[in-house]
């Protein structure tokens, strides 16, 4: 059992983050990237060609941050691989001991810098999610017996921002049908949004059956800022939000208040199981959030069984 | 099979113009509220990506009104088949393209799944 798992399964507060893209560097720039948010960060997401651009592979770094000692949740989309290749890659991730596999659809092939690929999207995600409980209990997609099966710990994502908001709840429920034990959202620039979603979900008793866990993200610049509010897919960033940034004398702290009072909502609704952060500061941008935020460093909350966050 | 040929060519002359069908063989259209979901860019069977744009449009052709979108409100005034929208349904059989799903439903090809999907339901 991974950590990740034996920690959401003891009801116990997590932090999850974005691991940072790796090109070239080798094992040295995984180890770079990682050390600054190592202290408070239970797990890291290894991102499969986000945004669709190519990048080293989720199941590369995922070996990488094992090896380091780190726990990888291994980021798996539908959009670059057809069935055959999805199973290749799980059966291959559990061989290494990776456990924690979040299942996603993925952005489109034009989100990203090479628009002429083929988009595959043979399975969507509650079907990867499907297959991979196939593949823990014993048989691959066609039928064939794997023995023994693999230990997954399976995740999932939901955008609460996004039309159509009320189905959203919905979707998240039928990947907890297809097996999600985790859910990590996308990025949500409008707190009411995802204020309705977790009502919704609790309402319902979603976050009883999966781990809710909502995405902070961690920005710096104006040109940052910018991007997300109209490049990422599926983000919409209020134009009041990205004024207040561009008229900030320095947007870094204005940046790090506007992620302190995402992050800091987030943790008072109901059901929240913990955050996922994305930094793209190039300094310990989680460890100050964190500490502001009052969650403890990592080492800690594993001695005290930190639970419940007090948002601050 | 030569007739099989034929009712496909009237299935796609009646569903083509109505739904813009795409042929896929395993026709959802009454759990999709009654409307094509291979129309997706994404070909998503399962409800709406997290791409959708603000407005409702699709992540990939902004001028398009998202069709999971348009399949979750027309789902909530399609009675009987409304609520099975909600359902989980399998990967597409690439092989059933082009064929009828007229055929395909009355003589359940169109519900011959992987063994492995079925044993993975079964455990829910």
């Amino acid at each position: 059992m991974s950590e990740l798992e034996r920690k959401i399964t003891a009801g116990r507060f997590v932090v999850t983050a974005e691991m940072p893209v790796i090109d070239g560097g080798g094992i040295p720039e995984v180890m770079r990237q990682l050390e600054p948010m190592r202290p408070f960060v239970d797990a890291f997401n290894t991102t499969d060609n986000p945004a669709a651009h190519a990048h080293a592979s989720s199941l590369a770094v995922s070996v990488a941050l094992l090896k380091a000692g780190a726990e990888p949740i291994m980021q798996l989309g539908c959009r670059d691989r057809n069935r055959l290749n999805l199973q290749a890659d799980m059966v291959g991730a559990s061989m290494h001991g990776i456990e924690n596999v979040s299942c996603m659809t993925g952005d489109d092939v034009t989100a990203g810098d090479e628009p002429e690929s083929r988009r595959v999207f043979d399975l969507d995600g509650p079907q990867l999610l499907t297959v991979a409980r196939a593949l823990q209990s014993g048989h691959y997609l066609s039928g064939r017996k794997l023995e023994p099966p693999p230990h997954f710990f399976l995740g999932a994502v939901e955008n609460p921002g996004t039309p159509p908001h009320e189905y959203r709840v919905r979707r998240a429920a039928k990947k907890a049908l297809a097996g999600a034990q985790f859910l990590q959202l996308q990025l949500c620039y409008r707190p009411e949004l995802l204020e309705s979603f977790m009502r919704a979900a609790h309402e319902i008793g979603l976050t009883e059956r999966l781990a809710i866990i909502p995405s902070i993200c961690i920005l710096r610049t104006i040109g940052g800022m910018r991007f997300v509010a109209s490049h990422v897919p599926g983000i919409d960033v209020p134009p009041a939000v990205v004024r207040r940034v561009e008229q900030a004398a320095d947007p870094e702290p204005e940046c790090f208040d506007i992620a302190y009072e995402l992050a800091s909502h987030a943790m008072s609704l109901p059901g929240v199981a913990g955050l996922h952060f994305i930094s793209f500061r190039k300094d310990a941008g989680i460890a100050k959030l964190c500490a502001r935020l009052g969650i403890p460093p990592r080492s800690e909350r594993d001695i005290d069984g930190y639970s419940a966050p007090l948002a601050v | 099979m030569k007739g099989s040929g034929v009712v496909a060519r009237v299935e796609h002359a009646i569903k083509g113009p109505i739904w813009n069908c795409q042929m896929c063989g395993q026709c959802v259209l009454h759990d999709t509220g009654m409307t094509c979901p291979m129309n997706c860019p994404k070909t998503l069977r399962n409800g709406p990506c997290g791409g959708v744009r603000a407005n409702g449009n699709c992540e990939v052709k902004p001028d398009m009104r998202c069709v999971w979108l348009k399949a979750v409100e027309r789902s909530e005034r399609l009675p009987v088949w409304g609520p099975h929208i909600d359902n989980l349904r399998p990967p597409v059989d690439n092989r059933l393209k082009g064929t009828s799903s007229w055929v395909n439903l009355l003589t359940r090809r169109d519900k011959e799944y992987p063994a492995g999907w079925l044993g993975a339901q079964g455990d829910v």
